[in-house]
């Protein structure tokens, strides 16, 4: 008489907070989830192939709609990988703007995750606070290149502008402010009971799963793995700072938190760094009037600030398209842990840990 | 005056009864505007500031603007009770405070030969008439959540009605602790058994009598009036928008305007139980409802900060809490009460 039937509930893709239009299909017991199908693809624009079709020169700009919240991110790892292609000296000036601007990248990214995270958890204040520090980095990106979301801020070989006189300055000042700013968040989270209650246990994966699962970025630092591409294959200018990369014990929603919180603090001790080694000299360096790589693949990846961002590109040394372009989004294989992580857990926690993997869908999609 | 006008007495009566209702429509406005100002110097902007000075007007503009708009059905939703739920909510949530005392009474400056309260009615068992009208809000909920035949409204109904199993029996329990002190159910007795002052400046207020059973009071208010860190049956991230998902204009008006109330109500009886109700020093007999404005007024302004500054619990966290810490410290709480009263009287 009473048989209980499953309650099957399509989470999106329109939905507070599937962060854009990722689509949950949650099978639930209860309130509890049984079963899940995550459904992407609501917003692929065919960037791969379109790449394949646009000039080397080009395909910046496309690279800025993948990760659109951390679009320099995206900048860098492209024209490293063709600088790497064509073995091309970036001079070191250049090297140190683009680790700046990764950086306030990271931030600007981080705040977003921070917000919307808090927000999904119901604390909902953290989510302005968060978002009135990204516009202080949207600010200064504008200053630099003009754009605030989109920057198209490199170019193969260097940079196309050099920063703007007395932006370092500014960049420094911002550098003082968001420190109290990160200690403020955590004021109103790391030690609230709530807050601990709710992420604390939920969603734990642990090293050797987030591994073999590919997990890169703050989710797996979180498990415990150390391992950066910043520190492990050091692109820009990294190897030249001092930084440490926070890792987590438990695996859980909260180790990611802390995780990301603390990267806050390294990524400003990286600018700062980078500020006062600044060096004189061209941004530029020698790239021919017409960008066509010789004929071979390779593969490139950057510390996104969500996790391993790679490119493989293959040339054919003839057209001045590449032959394949190939990216491997942090986002998209975060992504493939969601099903798993929810696994067992209330809907509550779903919002949760969407939140935690800090997905975009611009970038899962592509 | 003419014969066929009823007595003055029956005419003031209703009178009172006009100007409570309109206090409470004009206070849960007052509390939307008051909300959404202190959210924002909370979280750093400047909130409404347009209509009327420092926005005061908004709530109304907001209600003109819900008046205009189409009022939606879903198909699949059963369409009796889908009206009919927010109907429920909107009047329980006004009826519960036809018992609670404001003020001491008045006879008009003289126009009244007897003085009336300044109270709808004074029953004898009004904290039990609170209760159960309270509890029947829940209703509205849970037809709501049942009613508009969606995924997400039901589990916001489901969330609703386990929610008020695990807060209602501490809530009685707290309330029982008072009455055992008052000797009344009557809020206008208990309030006044609680005149007079310790040692000449601590008034004799139950908060004092009773800091456990305040606390479990306000942790289960919180609960009762669906609010964060306990909003689960409206999740937004979560539910979309819980129970009045599918609700749109004058329908989704009603329900906001049942929790507005809902939250003076509940503030009200808290003044009336625990802080002494009208009662405070300063001010003559007459402008007494000035300290129960500014008492409720405190506990509401405690609401919104809490719910600006605290994430959301989850629900099944709600009831383990309900359950195991809330629950007994209940009635621990009154069996001390109990024993204490019997000791020393």
């Amino acid at each position: 008489m009473f048989d209980t039937n499953e309650l099957v509930i399509n989470m999106g893709p329109q939905h507070p907070s599937t962060h854009g239009v990722l689509r949950v299909i949650l099978r639930l017991d209860g309130e509890r989830v049984i079963g899940s199908d995550v459904v992407i693809g609501y917003l692929h624009r065919g960037v791969e192939k379109l790449c394949e079709h646009r000039d080397w020169a080009q395909i910046v700009l496309i690279t800025d709609r993948m990760d659109y919240v951390a679009a320099a991110s995206n900048n860098l790892g492209y024209v490293e990988t063709v600088e790497k292609l064509m073995s091309i000296e970036v001079p070191r000036r250049a090297r140190y703007i683009r680790t700046i601007l990764a950086e306030l990248q990271r931030i600007a990214s981080h705040c977003l995750w921070l917000g919307t995270h808090a927000m999904d958890i119901g604390a909902m204040t953290v989510f302005l606070y968060a978002f009135r520090e990204r516009e202080l980095v949207l600010d200064l990106f504008e200053e630099y290149c003009g754009a605030r979301l989109t920057y198209n801020a490199m170019r193969v070989g260097g940079l196309p502008l050099d920063i703007p006189p007395g932006w370092d300055r500014k960049v420094r000042d911002f550098c003082d402010i968001l420190g109290p700013k990160v200690d403020e968040y955590e004021q109103l989270l790391t030690h609230n009971r709530i807050w601990l209650e709710r992420t604390r246990g939920v969603g734990v994966i642990p090293g050797e799963d987030a591994v073999a699962i590919g997990l890169s970025g703050p989710p797996l630092r979180g498990s415990g793995i150390p391992r950066d591409v910043r520190k492990d294959e050091p692109y820009a200018a990294y190897a030249e700072f001092d930084f440490d990369i926070p890792i987590g014990a438990a695996g859980d929603t909260y180790d990611r938190y802390l995780v990301r919180i603390e990267e806050f603090r390294q990524s400003v001790r990286i600018i700062r760094q980078a500020l006062d080694g600044l060096p004189e000299g061209p941004i530029l360096g020698k790239v021919p009037r017409l960008i066509k790589p010789p004929a071979g693949e390779t593969y490139h990846a950057i510390e996104a600030p969500k996790g391993e961002l790679g490119y493989f590109i293959a040339s054919d040394g003839k057209s001045n398209t590449p032959y394949r372009f190939r990216v491997r989004p942090p986002s998209f294989c975060n992504l493939q842990a969601l099903s798993r992580l929810i696994k067992g857990h209330l809907v509550a926690d779903v919002v949760a840990l969407i939140g935690s993997l800090d997905i975009v869908l611009g970038e899962v999609d592509r | 005056m003419p014969a066929w006008l009823p007595p003055p007495a029956v005419l003031a009566h209703l009178g009172l009864i006009l100007v409570v209702f309109n206090m409470l429509v004009l206070s849960a406005a007052f509390m939307v505007w008051m909300e959404r100002k202190v959210c924002a110097y909370i979280q750093d902007r400047n909130g409404p500031n347009r209509v009327g000075f420092e926005g005061v007007l908004q709530p109304f503009a907001d209600v003109i603007k819900l008046l205009f708009k189409e009022e939606l059905r879903p198909k699949a939703a059963d369409a009796l009770l889908f009206a009919i739920a927010p109907v429920i909510s909107a009047a329980a949530a006004f009826a519960a405070f036809a018992v609670i005392p404001f003020g001491t009474s008045t006879t008009l400056w003289g126009l009244l030969d007897q003085p009336i309260p300044l109270q709808v009615t004074d029953v004898n068992v009004a904290v039990l008439v609170i209760f159960a009208i309270t509890s029947m809000g829940i209703y509205g909920i849970v037809l709501a959540g049942w009613s508009s035949n969606s995924k997400y409204s039901l589990l916001g109904g489901l969330r609703s009605s386990a929610q008020m199993i695990s807060y209602e029996l501490s809530y009685g329990l707290a309330l029982a602790a008072v009455i055992m002190l008052a000797g009344s159910l009557s809020l206008r007795e208990i309030v006044l058994n609680q005149a007079g002052t310790w040692w000449g400046f601590i008034p004799r207020w139950y908060v004092f009598l009773q800091p456990i059973g305040f606390l479990i009071f306000m942790t289960a208010g919180v609960a009762e009036t669906n609010r964060a860190p306990f909003d689960f049956p409206e999740a937004e991230q979560e539910l979309v928008a819980g129970y009045h998902t599918e609700y749109s204009s004058m329908s989704f008006a009603m329900f906001f305007l049942a929790e507005y109330v809902n939250m003076v109500t509940v503030s009200a009886v808290a003044t009336s139980l625990f802080l002494g109700g009208w009662l405070g020093p300063f001010l003559p007999d007459w402008l007494a409802w000035v300290w129960f404005l500014v008492k409720v007024f405190l506990i509401l302004f405690f609401y919104v900060w809490m719910r600006w500054t605290l994430p959301r619990y989850r629900y099944d966290q709600l009831m383990e809490f309900g359950w195991k810490y809330l629950l007994p410290v209940a009635v621990l709480n009154l069996l001390a009460t109990a024993a204490l009263i019997l000791w020393i009287g």
